[in-house]
Formats: structure tokens, C-alpha cells, sequence
């Protein structure tokens, strides 16, 4: 069964821009999936679509089998939304924000008051369950958004950009937590623009731009499409100019750094070796970028020209 | 450690007629809690209004007046004044309570949710209500202290002043899927419920108008329920009181209707 499953989905604003043009993508159930894109590329207006947020010009939506224009209650029932932009009640607290939300999905009252208790725990917020959602800190308001979606338990989870703006303890908490839900079954969707964090959490990946899927692929297999990577090196001794590695691209950033390509044929031994000959000690090593991030670079970056046309990833 | 959330396989789905039921409850209960945390805005003033005009038109300027309709002013007014506020404040509740969801995003709450439009209309249309009938019910205690209230058709009262705080809440919630700032929601109170509300008949009885003005006053929808209020107070009225009946449910209709057209087409909330 599909968790959702999206076929020739459209969607012109009234403005006239087409942000989303003929969109085909199935997510099993219990997937752990990505969607990627730069800005602008519909991320957040596919969810919209999803969750009836947006209307679609064309195009069809299913979720769990349910179609959202013939059973649209039904669909709307498995899923339990983040929206990217923080969307309180500012004089509501936490609690109340919860209760509510668990209301809106048919969870009586007790029922709700005790997975409230529940969620707000696991979210590290029930210290503030009295707080108004204005008195919290953005990183708060995200997880306390996470708790509301949580509320009904949905079968599907869609997640816009739970991570901006938390910091890098809470967000490594977020992310053991979402593995635990989605452990217990939930699918989860979640789109981001840290690719470390699609690529630790995520299994499957689609890579939209310009309204278009413009790659479809399981996480693995992708980065195994990756050819080439650039490793980061520092030395022991100042460089003045770039190690000869013949077949190797090398490059030096400063003094005690360079950078050297390598494809997936070359072995790191061979490079050790000859540094070594060289005479050259290395102290450390990294990649220059995740490796997701490489992939991503390349895939997004073609079709938006130069460099710096709004494709950022990160 | 996976009881963190109850396992897919043992999750039970929530029966549509269920949502509907506690969602509406739900919608019910947090109109409420705002009208009650911000109680100095929502239930005060027509309280503080309603002591005002009984203390000048009532007692200072009243008693100068002399009988209208056989009834002294203040026992005159007195229902007027109660539909006045039951009428402004079911519509306040309404347009403000929904705009500000609107404004602030966490009408998303709702969207996202398996409500369906009717049930959001009805929940916001039920906190017009509760608006509506508590502030009218506060007024009604404060003219106990000015005049005495007979009751001729305790029915009569009742529906009245429930289908009015229909109409007005519905009209709220229609301004409030139009509005797009704050100025728009208050301009059709400013000018026009309080325009219709003062012409109708809340002070006095039409009979004093020239003809012309009389025919003109009843296309006023406000003057007719204002005298089917009255006349279960008083038992007297200035319109046909099976009429004015009419006419309230065939605003309610035609507003639901309207308020759950809009909802579903999206109109200023789903783009
Ligand atoms: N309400 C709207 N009216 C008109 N155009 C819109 C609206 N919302 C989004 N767009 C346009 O649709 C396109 C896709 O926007 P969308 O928000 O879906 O992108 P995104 O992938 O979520 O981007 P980001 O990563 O910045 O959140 C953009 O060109 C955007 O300007
Ligand atoms: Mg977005």
C-alpha cells in the first residue's frame, strides 16, 4: 500500500506562477523518505496539495488508498502535518494547542489530555505545557509543532523543515526521535535543506526542482551514483604549491591545505603512498561536502546556470 | 523503546461521525476559552454600553419621553437593547475570532484537520452564539435593575434571539473570510450593523415615522427581529411577527449556505 501516491499533479497560482508541473511519486508505507529541492522548487506547495492547504489545478492525490477529492476526510485523517512557517495560536498554551488539535481529529477529551501529557514529554515541553506558544523559543515552537502533529497518531507524518532554526543537540534529539516513530510504522515525508539529515534519516528520495522531479531514487543507490568526491587535506608542512598526483585533480586552498578528487576506482592508499613519497605528512582529513550534497549540487545546479542562481542546498 | 508511540497495527481510526462530534465540541470549547480570557474585550463593554443607555435614554432623557406604544421608554427599550447586543457581539465573535485565525495562520489547525467545512462553519457560527446569548443575558440582568421585564411568549423570546445570533454570527464569519486587514472587519459594524441597529426600531416604535420612511424601515432585516423580540417581551410590534421569523430563516439558510460555499472553495484561505 502507498502511504501517498501523487500522479500528474499541477498547480498554477493565481498569480500565474506554475509551481508544480505534472508531479508523479509514490511513498510505500513505513518509508522514511525525502524530498529535496532548492527554494522555490514546490516543496512546501506539494504538501499544501496533500494536506488541502493549496487547491491543485490537476492531477490526482491519494493517501493510504483514500483519494483526496473523493474521501477527502478520510485522507486527511492519516496525516499528521509541520508546516514549514510556525503557525500558533500566540495566546494558546501548549497544552490547550495540543488538546485542541487532538480534538479537531475526534480524540475526546481525556483521551487527549493523556497523549498530551505523552507527547509533550517526549518533546521535552511539558515543563512549559502552561506557556504561551509566544513565551517559547523557535526551537520550542518547532517541537511543540511536532507534538501537535503527533497528537492523533497518523499513519503518515509530513514534516516541512522541522530542523531549521533548532539547534544541533535538539536537532540530533529530533532526529532519534523521528526514527523511533517511524520504527513504529509511521511513514514519514520530510523535506530539508540539511542533506547530513536526509541522509542519515531518510531510505528513499526525490529531488524536485522547478515544479518537476528531477530524480526518484533509493538514498543508497544514489550515493553509489556519485563518481567522483573531494577530500579536504592538511599538512604538516607548508605547501607553496599543489602536490603532483598525476590522474588526480588537485587543488591548494592555502598553505597547509589542498584538496584532491578522487573517482570511485582510485583507492586513498594509492594518494597516501605518494604524499608519503613526497615526503608530505597529512594531520586530517574530510570530505569537502556531505556526499548528498555533492550529488545534489550537481543534479539542481545545471539547470539553474551559473552557480548562485538561488540553488543553494544547505 | 518503540512504545513511544502506539504501534501502526494497533492504532484504531476515529469514526468520521466522531470527528465530527468532538471536533465541533472541540471548536466550541476553545470559542469559549477566548471569550473568556479576553473577557474585558468580548463581555465588558456591551455590559458597560447597555448601563450607559439605560442610565440617559432611560432614566434622564426617558422620563421626558413619556409612553411609547403604551409602555414606559425604559420597559420599551429595554428588549431593543438586549438584541442590540446580542446582534453586536455574536457578529464580533465571529469575524474576530475567525480573522484572527486566518491572520495568525492557526486556521491551518483546522484546514489540515478531517472537519468538514460545515462542522468549522457551525463551530465558529456556535461561539457567535454563546457570545451572543451570555452578553444578551448580562444586558437582561442589568435592565432588571433599571425596569421590570414582563414576558408574554417565552418562546417567542428564545427563538428570536437564538436565530438572530445565527444570522449575525454567520455574517461575521462570511466578513471574516473576505476581510483581508483589520480595517475590514470592523467597516461593516461601523457602518453598517450599527446604522441598521439604530434605525431599527431599538428606540423607537416605526409608528412615529413619516409613511415613507416607515416602508423604507422595513427592508431593515434588524427592525423585524428586534420587534419579534419584543413582542415576547411586550406583546406588541410594529411588523407581522410570523413574518419576521420568515425572514431570520431565510438568512440563516442563505448565509449557511453561503458561509460553507466559501469555505469550500477556499476563498481567502486556501490558495
Ligand atoms: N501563495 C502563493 N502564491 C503565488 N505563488 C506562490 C505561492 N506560494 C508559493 N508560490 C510560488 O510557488 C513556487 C514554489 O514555492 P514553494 O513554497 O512550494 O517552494 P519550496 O520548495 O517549499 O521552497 P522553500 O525551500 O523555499 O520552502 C515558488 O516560485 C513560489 O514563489
Ligand atoms: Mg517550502
Amino acid at each position: 500500500m502507498h502511504a501517498l501516491s501523487v500522479s500528474g499533479l499541477s498547480k498554477i497560482y493565481a498569480n500565474g506562477v506554475q509551481a508544480l508541473k505534472g508531479i508523479d511519486l509514490d511513498v510505500e508505507e513505513g518509508d522514511f523518505f525525502a524530498l529535496l529541492g532548492p527554494n522555490g522548487a514546490g516543496k512546501t506547495t506539494l504538501i499544501g496539495i496533500v494536506t488541502s492547504l493549496v487547491n491543485k489545478s490537476a492531477g490526482r492525490v491519494a493517501v493510504f488508498g483514500h483519494d483526496i477529492d473523493a474521501e477527502l476526510g478520510l485522507a486527511k485523517r492519516c496525516i499528521g502535518v509541520v508546516p514549514q512557517e510556525i503557525n500558533f495560536n500566540q495566546f494558546e498554551s501548549c497544552e490547550t494547542i495540543v488538546v485542541n488539535q487532538a480534538g479537531f481529529y475526534g480524540i475526546e477529551r481525556r483521551e487527549a489530555r493523556r497523549r498530551a501529557e505523552k507527547y509533550l514529554r517526549l518533546l521535552q515541553l511539558w515543563e512549559k505545557r502552561r506557556t504561551m506558544s509566544r513565551a517559547l523559543s523557535g526551537g520550542m515552537k518547532r517541537r511543540l509543532m511536532i507534538a501537535r502533529a503527533l497528537m492523533h497518531e497518523p499513519r503518515l507524518l509530513i514534516l516541512d523543515e522541522p530542523t531549521a532554526g533548532v539547534d544541533i543537540e535538539n536537532r540530533r534529539a529530533m532526529w532519534e526521535f523521528l526514527r523511533r516513530i517511524n520504527a513504529s510504522g509511521t511513514s514519514i515525508i520530510l523535506t530539508t535543506h540539511y542533506l547530513e539529515e536526509a541522509e542519515s534519516l531518510c531510505r528513499n528520495i526525490a529531488i524536485i526542482d522547478g515544479g518537476r522531479i528531477i530524480e526518484r531514487d533509493r538514498m543508497a543507490n544514489l550515493l553509489r551514483r556519485l563518481h567522483t568526491e573531494t577530500f579536504v587535506l592538511n599538512t604538516r608542512q607548508p605547501l607553496a604549491v599543489a602536490p603532483a598526483l598525476a590522474g588526480h585533480v588537485v587543488r591548494l586552498v592555502d598553505e597547509h591545505t589542498f584538496e584532491v578528487e578522487l573517482t570511485k576506482e582510485q583507492s586513498l592508499n594509492e594518494i597516501f603512498a605518494r604524499l608519503s613519497a613526497l615526503g608530505i605528512e597529512v594531520l586530517s582529513m574530510r570530505n569537502k561536502v556531505n556526499r548528498l550534497e555533492e550529488l545534489f549540487m550537481r543534479l539542481v545546479r545545471p539547470m539553474h546556470g551559473d552557480a548562485g542562481a538561488g540553488g543553494q542546498a544547505a | 523503546m518503540n512504545d513511544l508511540v502506539t504501534r501502526s497495527g494497533d492504532r484504531r481510526q476515529v469514526r468520521m461521525a466522531t470527528i465530527r462530534r468532538v471536533g465541533f465540541q472541540t471548536i466550541l470549547i476553545r470559542e469559549f476559552g477566548r471569550i473568556v480570557r479576553i473577557w474585558s474585550q468580548t463581555v465588558l463593554p456591551s455590559a458597560v454600553t447597555a448601563i450607559l443607555y439605560f442610565v440617559i435614554f432611560g432614566s434622564l432623557i426617558g422620563r421626558r419621553i413619556g409612553p411609547m406604544d403604551g409602555f414606559d421608554y425604559m420597559q420599551y427599550i429595554a428588549p431593543g437593547l438586549i438584541m442590540m447586543a446580542v446582534i453586536t457581539n455574536s457578529y464580533a465573535n465571529v469575524v474576530g475570532s475567525f480573522f484572527g485565525a486566518k491572520f495568525g495562520g492557526y486556521v491551518e489547525e483546522l484546514l489540515v484537520s478531517p472537519l468538514p467545512d460545515w462542522v468549522i462553519v457551525l463551530g465558529y457560527v456556535g461561539g457567535g452564539v454563546i457570545r451572543g446569548l451570555l452578553v444578551g443575558g448580562m444586558v437582561t440582568v442589568v435592565s432588571l435593575f433599571f425596569t421590570r421585564l414582563q414576558v408574554e411568549h417565552p418562546l417567542v423570546i428564545l427563538a428570536a434571539v437564538l436565530l438572530t445570533a445565527l444570522v449575525f454570527s454567520l455574517g461575521g464569519f462570511i466578513n471574516a473570510v473576505f476581510a483581508q486587514s483589520f480595517d475590514q472587519v470592523n467597516w461593516i459594524p461601523t457602518f453598517i450593523l450599527t446604522p441598521l441597529t439604530y434605525f431599527g426600531g431599538v428606540f423607537y416604535s416605526i409608528s412615529l415615522l413619516p409613511g415613507w420612511a416607515q416602508t423604507l424601515s422595513h427592508a431593515n432585516p434588524v427592525l423585524h427581529m428586534v420587534n419579534a423580540f419584543r413582542y415576547g417581551f411586550l406583546g406588541v410590534s410594529d411588523v407581522e411577527v410570523w413574518r419576521a421569523f420568515a425572514i431570520m430563516l431565510a438568512f440563516v439558510v442563505v448565509l449557511y449556505a453561503v458561509a460553507v460555499a466559501l469555505m469550500t472553495r477556499g476563498t481567502g484561505l486556501r490558495q
